[in-house]
């Protein structure tokens, strides 16, 4: 690492990440039990353990850079809803079957280009990561691709809940390709992704799919960011007290 | 849902040179997803190579009732079998 300035936003950028994919990853759980059929409950927490397992490597980097006595438990389970800088996409709560399809798609397809991206990063550990993870993302992207087929182009129902869904996630995906200050300095340096040339290709690939759906593109006239400086929807301070009841109630405890 | 899904048997090779072995059986809408879920279902902890689904209604199988038709006149063959025969002396280490 070259210099004290690029580590600490090195960290700063692999908490993002990991909270992208912890967040994302603990709304996926929230299925367990209660998925439509045995086999897509399997599935559905397969993918939510390959998210949570993305976010205790991305922590565990952003803790060996640290070297304050920090841990991955620390960033999941001791942080405040402002310290989390995860994309608000993410934390939504998980709404009706067609609802997390449509989101799981939506950043499927962003993840398996962001994650594309990131293998090339001049940071060896992140390029590491981004290697394991293109494997999972190629395969989520699968899944979540049929299933926006599957409904989308389903019966009635399936099509109007599907719809509904994607205009209401629309207005978070322009902050899948916003840069700050931050990123932007990382991207210069070869280390971060630059998520803003990403936009073209998701866009091309989403209103295809939509297109093969029968859906309509949302008309995008409206957006939310904030997730990133620590401004979220009130779904996640919900989210958070159930993830970090533990070890809020019981400092350190241990299995 | 499953009501309206299909039924189809799931077959995994765990490693090079071994035979498919049936593992179980899951519900899909069509083979293509039977495929996706039988990675989920069946190989959570990295086994096997090779995936097979088949359609359970495709398979053709023998009825416990057809036990003595199928088999029992196998038993009035006798020199089916290696131990039928009596190997002459001078091949006694065979």
């Amino acid at each position: 690492m070259p210099d004290t300035g690029t580590k600490e936003a090195v960290k700063q950028y692999a908490i993002r990440l990991g909270d992208d994919a912890l967040v994302l990853g603990h709304r996926l759980s929230e299925w367990c039990s209660y998925g439509p059929f045995l086999e897509e409950d399997l599935a559905l927490t397969n993918v939510a353990l390959d998210f949570i397992g993305r976010a205790r490597m991305f922590y565990s980097y952003a803790a060996e850079l640290a070297a304050d006595g920090s841990t991955e438990d620390t960033y999941a389970y001791t942080r405040d809803c402002r310290d989390f800088s995860n994309l608000l996409i993410h934390e939504l709560p998980r709404g009706d079957f067609a609802f997390s399809m449509a989101r799981q798609y939506l950043v499927d397809a962003y993840n398996l280009a962001y994650m594309e991206s990131l293998r090339q990063s001049a940071d060896n550990t992140l390029a590491a990561i981004a290697e394991k993870a293109v494997k999972e993302s190629s395969y989520h992207l699968r899944r979540s691709h049929d299933w926006m087929l599957r409904l989308g182009d389903g019966t009635a129902e399936s099509h109007q809940r599907l719809q509904r869904a994607v205009d209401e996630l629309w207005g978070y995906t322009p902050e899948l390709f916003a840069m700050d200050a931050l990123e932007q300095q990382l991207a210069d340096a070869g280390i971060a992704v630059d998520a803003a040339a990403l936009r073209p290709g998701w866009e091309q690939s989403v209103a295809a799919t939509l297109a093969e759906a029968t859906l309509q593109k949302p008309a995008g006239d409206w957006e939310v960011s904030g997730g990133r400086r620590g401004i979220h929807t009130e779904a996640l301070g919900h989210m958070l007290s159930e993830l970090q009841f533990m070890q809020r109630a019981y400092p350190g405890l241990q299995w | 849902m499953s009501d309206h899904m299909k039924l189809f048997e799931v077959f995994i090779r765990s490693r090079r040179g071994l035979d498919h072995k049936h593992v179980g059986s899951l519900h899909a809408e069509d083979a293509q997803q039977a495929l996706e879920y039988a990675r989920d279902v069946y190989t959570r902890r990295s086994e096997g190579v090779s995936i097979w689904v088949v359609n359970s209604s495709d398979i053709v199988a023998s009825q416990e009732g057809d036990c003595e038709s199928f088999y029992d006149p196998l038993d009035d063959k006798p020199y089916r079998h290696a131990t039928h025969y009596q190997l002459p002396e001078e091949v006694n280490n065979m």
